[in-house]
């Protein structure tokens, strides 16, 4: 537990002396939802509909910027493999490593989207549903965004190959984060809503219990 | 399956193989398409536009199969390290691909007259166009790599983790209210469909798979011929280093 808590002390403070990423994700995050603003217009019905899509797209996407740098800079000056030789395991380290990525960057994100909501107009139920869907849903946007970073650390073009990798697993996590924002929109914080968030906690358990056995195997691949 | 991990014997079985496979495969699209295309009856709502259906089934079964294959052989290859296991990934990959293509467009096509539109955000729509992404993926992580072996088994375990989207493809029409037809004929009952439709359809299965097979043993064969001309390359290369210093020493 001490290794564990040990990894993720040493990946925050990396994280706060670097080049400020975090910040780098939330303006992009709140830019971008900017551009989706203008684009659909100032009628408000209309940015009501579209805003939930338009947050968590921005979310998803934001979540990637950081994600080439999880294992980049580690396998590059052999950090890696001091950290896999040690007996805390492969599953350990990506987990370490996941925790921190989600404090420095799914965090802010969550902070900073009831600003980006009322960009949209979307009201107090429509934005607790969020707020509770983004709480639920950046931890599986990091954890399965560990895997594509794992997959393909050291590759050509990184950046672009984990967009590609994990783009696609993420869209359920998308479509459900949105409906629930959409039900809680139409009216009360009912079941229509709960059902949705529910099938978020889903995710985030499976993903919790698997995204480290694969990126543990993808890494101890890529060290191989 | 150890006994085809041996690349000279897969080469020798799959050379005698592959005649066999292409004119089967040959044939039998040949029949579905007669069957399919004139010898069976139109749809009693959809008109002609049914036959559509000939083309669209058989590929999406192949666009499934190939991505539980790609998954199998990911499997082998990080499990048991059967040698021709990422071969075979490399060959399945862009057929499968390429189904799953076939699959959404030619889906496309029949919804716009059946349905009224060419595209609908259904759970079956939207799973089988994350397969092709997965597909996709898999091909650029492939190739991602200076090492050909790390590509191989990077994209052997994306292939595990994606394989999650096959059931969710083949259930999805019966866990949500779809547009897409529920399953008809992989069921637990008998299937729904007339026999005058279900014979073209399976002739066509039968001989879009027999093709699918032709081409990835093609596909394979070729890899191992690259892989074999690289490796001789090498070996030239590395002997031609090695003649310099007798070319010098001989007496002039």
């Amino acid at each position: 537990m001490s290794g564990f808590l040990h990894l993720v002390r040493r990946e925050l403070r990396l994280a706060l002396r670097g080049r400020g990423e975090s910040a780098l994700a939330v303006a992009f995050f709140i830019l971008g939802a900017l551009l989706f603003a203008f684009g659909a217009g100032p009628e408000p019905q209309l940015l009501a509909r579209i805003g939930a899509g338009a947050v968590w797209a921005m979310a998803l996407l934001a979540a990637m910027l950081s994600l080439e740098r999880q294992f980049g800079p580690d396998y590059e000056d052999g950090t890696l493999d001091q950290l896999l030789l040690t007996p805390l395991g492969a599953e350990v380290v990506v987990l370490a490593k996941a925790l921190a990525h989600w404090v420095t960057t799914g965090l802010p994100l969550i902070v900073a989207s009831p600003f980006v909501a009322l960009l949209f107009g979307l009201n107090g139920d429509a934005m607790q549903a969020l707020l509770a869907g983004l709480l639920l849903g950046t931890p599986v946007l990091t954890l399965i965004g560990t895997i594509g970073a794992a997959l393909s650390v050291g590759a050509r073009l990184g950046g672009v190959l984990l967009c590609l990798l994990v783009l696609p697993l993420l869209i359920p996590v998308l479509i459900f984060g949105v409906a629930a924002v959409q039900a809680a929109a139409g009216g009360s914080f009912d079941a229509t809503v709960s059902e949705p968030l529910l099938v978020l906690a889903g995710f985030l358990l499976l993903a919790l219990g698997l995204a480290p056995i694969a990126a543990g195997a993808a890494l101890r691949q890529a060290l191989e | 399956m150890a006994s085809l991990a041996n690349p000279t014997r897969f080469s020798r079985l799959s050379a005698k193989a592959l005649p066999i496979l292409l004119t089967l495969a040959g044939v039998l699209i040949a029949a579905g398409l007669w069957l399919g295309l004139i010898a069976s009856p139109a749809d009693y709502q959809q008109g002609e536009s049914v036959r559509i259906m000939y083309i669209h089934v058989p590929a999406a079964w192949l666009a499934l199969f190939g991505y539980t294959a790609l998954a199998a052989c990911g499997l082998f290859a990080l499990v048991w390290k059967h040698a021709l296991a990422d071969v075979l990934a490399k060959a399945i990959a862009p057929v499968g691909a390429a189904f799953a293509a076939i699959t959404l467009v030619t889906g496309s096509l029949w919804g716009k007259p059946t349905w009224g539109t060419y595209w609908v955000w259904d759970a079956r729509l939207t799973s089988v166009l994350i397969l092709f992404f997965l597909y996709l993926g898999h091909i650029a992580l492939t190739r991602a790599f200076e090492d050909e072996a790390r590509g191989a088994r990077a994209a052997g375990i994306l292939a595990i983790v994606g394989v999650v989207n096959v059931p969710i493809i083949k259930w999805s029409v019966d866990w949500w209210s779809t547009l897409h037809q529920p399953a008809s004929i992989t069921r637990f009952a008998a299937p729904a469909i007339d026999p005058s439709m279900l014979r073209p359809l399976f002739v066509m299965a039968a001989g879009l798979f027999a093709y699918f097979f032709a081409v990835v043993i093609m596909r394979a064969r070729a890899e191992l011929a690259a892989r074999k001309a690289r490796a001789l390359a090498i070996a030239v290369a590395g002997r031609a280093d090695l003649d310099v210093p007798a070319a010098a020493g001989r007496p002039a």
